[in-house]
């Protein structure tokens, strides 16, 4: 059975990859790149149990936190992009300058 | 006996764990929409997590490597749904509509 949830985690994470590959938008790609490292985790628990070496579940637990990071890093990062492009169109336009910038932060 | 009950009920969580994970990983693929997207992986990210770490918790026994695996579903319980959360806004915030997927015209575009 632990082979049975592996193989259907990674069937998971399979799909995943493909909707990254896929994802019209970019948080298509975040999503997916989040999912896959859920699945990662997930993944080294059970493959910690199948092979009988427990200690592995610290890389999972460290996995964990790294991945939350990374999202919300990568989310962050996006967010202040956009921020950033509207600042700039609305720079473009003289009439409504530099109010944007406070405003979406 | 009672022995035989946990390690059915582990197998039972496990294959449940697994049925969740593939669920949410053909519902990504074939949603239309990046929030109903959201909504699949979220499943597999609390439902299907929370019973594959009980079931292998199950399947452990009473030792350390247990409360590591509640360490770790109690954190990607939390943080699940928080990402879930901060990439819906940031799409909102970026300016990616849903897509509503109703027949009525007059409900078509709706402002959020």
């Amino acid at each position: 059975m632990l082979i049975a949830a592996g193989l259907a985690i990674l069937v998971a994470m399979v799909m995943a990859t493909i909707r990254g590959l896929k994802g019209p938008t970019i948080y298509d790609r975040i999503l997916a790149m989040n999912m896959f490292g859920t699945k990662t985790v997930l993944f080294v628990a059970v493959v910690a149990y199948l092979y009988e070496r427990p200690d592995f579940l610290d890389l999972a637990l460290a996995y964990a936190l790294i991945n939350f990071i990374g999202v919300l890093a990568v989310l962050q990062f996006f967010q202040n992009r956009e921020a950033r492009q509207a600042a700039r169109t609305a720079q473009a336009v003289p009439l409504s300058g530099g109010e944007q910038d406070g405003a979406s932060s | 006996m009672m022995e035989m009950i946990v390690d059915g009920l582990s197998w039972l969580l496990l294959a449940g764990g697994g049925f969740f994970v593939l669920v949410g990983g053909v519902g990504v693929i074939r949603m239309p929409d990046l929030y109903t997207r959201i909504h699949a992986a979220s499943v597999t990210e609390t439902l299907g997590t929370m019973l594959i770490l009980i079931g292998l918790m199950l399947h452990s026994g009473w030792e350390l490597a247990t409360f590591k695996l509640l360490a770790i579903l109690v954190f990607l319980l939390f943080t699940g749904p928080v990402s879930s959360y901060a990439l819906g806004n940031t799409a909102l915030l970026g300016g990616l509509k849903p897509e509503l997927g109703s027949q009525d015209p007059s409900k078509e575009g709706r402002d959020l």
